[in-house]
């Protein structure tokens, strides 16, 4: 019996790595999600290049200008240009959920992997997320950017606090089926430590449900961004953000219909890049759910 | 059934706590002296200190946070100084409009949703099929604020059909209620929509592979009859679920619609709060809705429940 529960080894996910990748790449919507993505980031880090204008550079005699070939998507009311304003704000847009994501996955790892493996902790922590969740999540995160006052740094911090449970919850009941795998159990009976056992051996194997939940959660964290901005509770102005401008877009809507397209546009293609991602990686990543799903 | 409803009442003991903490806290988050941050930057000292002791917050917190609770059970949300009225009373005030939305939004998400999730199941495979689901992805994209402006530049600005913002009593009549409620319902209830139709058709396509609905089939039942008599009814459990759940996000998520429509409703109350950091109503406006969210969730699970009796065997 010890001799067979050495030999038994966790899987390698790197054996795996060429097919997996290959498999991702074969996934329509992974393709399409990724190339949207990839397109509005390569505009949001070369906008310098790709635009003649700064994103605070005010031009009075042109306010409210229609689209032309000078200005791509219009003016707004200051007669700054829209598209440079829009490339702009996809770096606070982008830059504020991504980092959000990326916390939330952290965090969340962190919570959900301690949880599923000390069962006091469990409760302690689970009814905490569960609390934190039962707040519908816009409304979160108003009453939290109200407590802090409208900041970047805030935005993220009330993101985070938003969905930072829901990835706990995910890691947790992937961690939970790990946790009874064999492997575990012979790990454990070798004498192996709980850090060891946590983070070598069930860590990498809650990744793939925490990349897919932290896909959907960026996707998720643009649209409260842009709603958080759009009420004047997020990324303070003169920062260009995709909401920041819409709310502009709305007082100008009787006379300036490109101050609300422009915007809305680049929010759409952003949130459909990434659950067309979301959907597809959980195609790949995680076969079970999606049996369940169809 | 019992157990099940007192088990789940009992799990909602602590997650109430923790949202009454949550709650309570967001005054004493601000940076500095909630008092004078809410009288601004014109108040005198004297004008702070009234209005610190007004508010208690010159009293030990832990003492605060019983006074608050104890409020709570007395349905004494606190007291407005921006408004001039009890928070209770100002939320009184606003539950009509947003529930008309929000029940507005879910009957356009269900009349529409139902049946393009039944035709996406029963042409499962086909272009009609794939149309439909990448609509309902793309439904699931824009979010509702976003198309609340959309809607209001074209059929507003452009068409001039509907008003572009605004809201009537019900007490005006039923045509000029709805007249200023339906863009907000519809851009509201768009990703609604979208989730009960995806629900609907991946419940929908489970039940067409039994084998009753084969039966009925050799049967020699009409196709319209089988889908719409036989599977739907038994695929109609999930679903119901799902609208149980939607209406509580309909309720949460009218919070920024009706703040571009100018709807008098609890999420508008509470935005507009947030601009004069008029502290006492978003916790109560917050608390308010979140307490509703958790009971209609609660109310879903439980209805689904007593409907299935495979919901409360598999958890307990």
């Amino acid at each position: 019996m010890a001799s067979t529960g050495l030999t038994i080894a966790p899987p390698r996910p790197s054996r795996r790595r060429g097919q997996t990748l290959r498999r991702l790449l074969g996934s329509r919507m992974i393709v399409l999600g990724g190339a949207l993505i990839t397109l509005l980031v390569l505009i949001a880090v070369f906008a310098p290049l790709i635009s003649p204008f700064g994103p605070y550079e005010m031009v009075v005699q042109q306010r409210l200008k229609p689209p032309s070939a000078l200005h791509w998507f219009g003016t707004d009311n200051f007669g700054r240009d829209l598209f440079t304003r829009i490339a702009y704000g996809a770096r606070v847009s982008l830059g504020v959920s991504f980092t959000v994501a990326l916390l939330s996955v952290a965090i969340g790892m962190l919570v959900g992997l301690y949880a599923a493996y000390f069962p006091l902790l469990d409760h302690v922590l689970m009814r905490i997320c569960d609390a934190l969740m039962a707040f519908p999540s816009i409304l979160l995160a108003i009453a939290i950017m109200a407590a802090l006052g409208p900041s970047m740094g805030n935005v993220i911090l009330a993101l985070v606090v938003v969905f930072a449970p829901s990835l706990a919850r995910t890691v947790r009941s992937a961690a939970l089926v790990v946790r009874e795998q064999t492997y575990v159990e012979a790990m454990r009976s070798l004498g192996a430590s709980s850090l060891r056992i946590i983070w070598l051996h069930i860590a990498p194997n809650t990744l793939s449900p925490a990349i897919t939940q932290g896909t959907f959660v960026f996707a998720e964290a643009i649209i409260v961004e842009a709603a958080l901005s759009f009420l004047g509770v997020g990324v303070p102005p003169p920062a260009p953000s995709w909401g920041g401008i819409l709310f502009d877009g709305k007082v100008a809507i009787f006379t300036a219909w490109w101050m609300t397209v422009g915007p809305g546009l680049f929010i759409i293609l952003a949130v459909l890049g990434l659950n067309l991602s979301g959907d597809g990686l959980r195609d790949v990543l995680d076969p079970n759910t999606v049996k369940a799903a169809k | 059934m019992r157990e099940y409803i007192i088990k789940r009442l009992l799990m909602l003991i602590p997650v109430l706590f923790i949202v009454s903490l949550v709650v309570f806290s967001i005054i004493h988050l601000t940076p500095g002296d909630p008092a004078a941050v809410m009288l601004g930057e014109t108040a005198t000292q004297a004008e702070i200190d009234a209005l610190r002791q007004r508010l208690g917050l010159d009293q030990p917190l832990f003492g605060q946070y019983l006074n608050w609770l104890g409020g709570l059970f007395r349905f004494d949300l606190g007291y407005s100084y921006f408004m001039r009225q009890p928070v209770a009373e100002a939320i009184r005030d606003r539950i009509v409009p947003t529930t008309s939305l929000a029940l507005l939004a879910e009957f356009f998400a269900i009349v529409t949703a139902i049946p393009l999730g039944v035709a996406a199941a029963v042409r499962r495979g086909t272009v009609t099929d794939t149309a439909l689901m990448g609509t309902s992805l793309l439904g699931m994209s824009i979010p509702s604020f976003l198309l609340g402006l959309f809607l209001v530049l074209i059929f507003a600005v452009w068409l001039r059909w509907l008003p572009v913002a605004g809201y009537a009593p019900l007490q005006a009549g039923l045509w000029p209620h709805l007249r200023y409620l339906i863009l907000p319902a519809l851009a509201l209830g768009l990703i609604q929509m979208a989730l009960i139709a995806r629900m609907t058709r991946s419940s929908m396509l489970e039940v067409l592979n039994t084998n009753y609905i084969n039966a009925a089939r050799a049967r020699g039942l009409r196709e319209w009859l089988v889908v719409y008599r036989h599977a739907l009814r038994n695929a109609f459990i999930p679903i119901l679920t799902i609208i149980g759940h939607s209406f509580g996000v309909l309720v949460a998520g009218a919070a920024v619609v009706e703040t571009i429509f100018n709807i008098p409703g609890l999420g508008q109350l509470i935005v507009n709060s947030v601009g004069r950091r008029d502290y006492t109503v978003i916790q109560g406006g917050v608390l308010f809705i979140t307490l509703i969210y958790l009971l209609i969730n609660l109310g879903t699970d439980l209805l689904y429940g007593l409907i299935d009796p495979r919901v409360r065997l598999g958890r307990r």
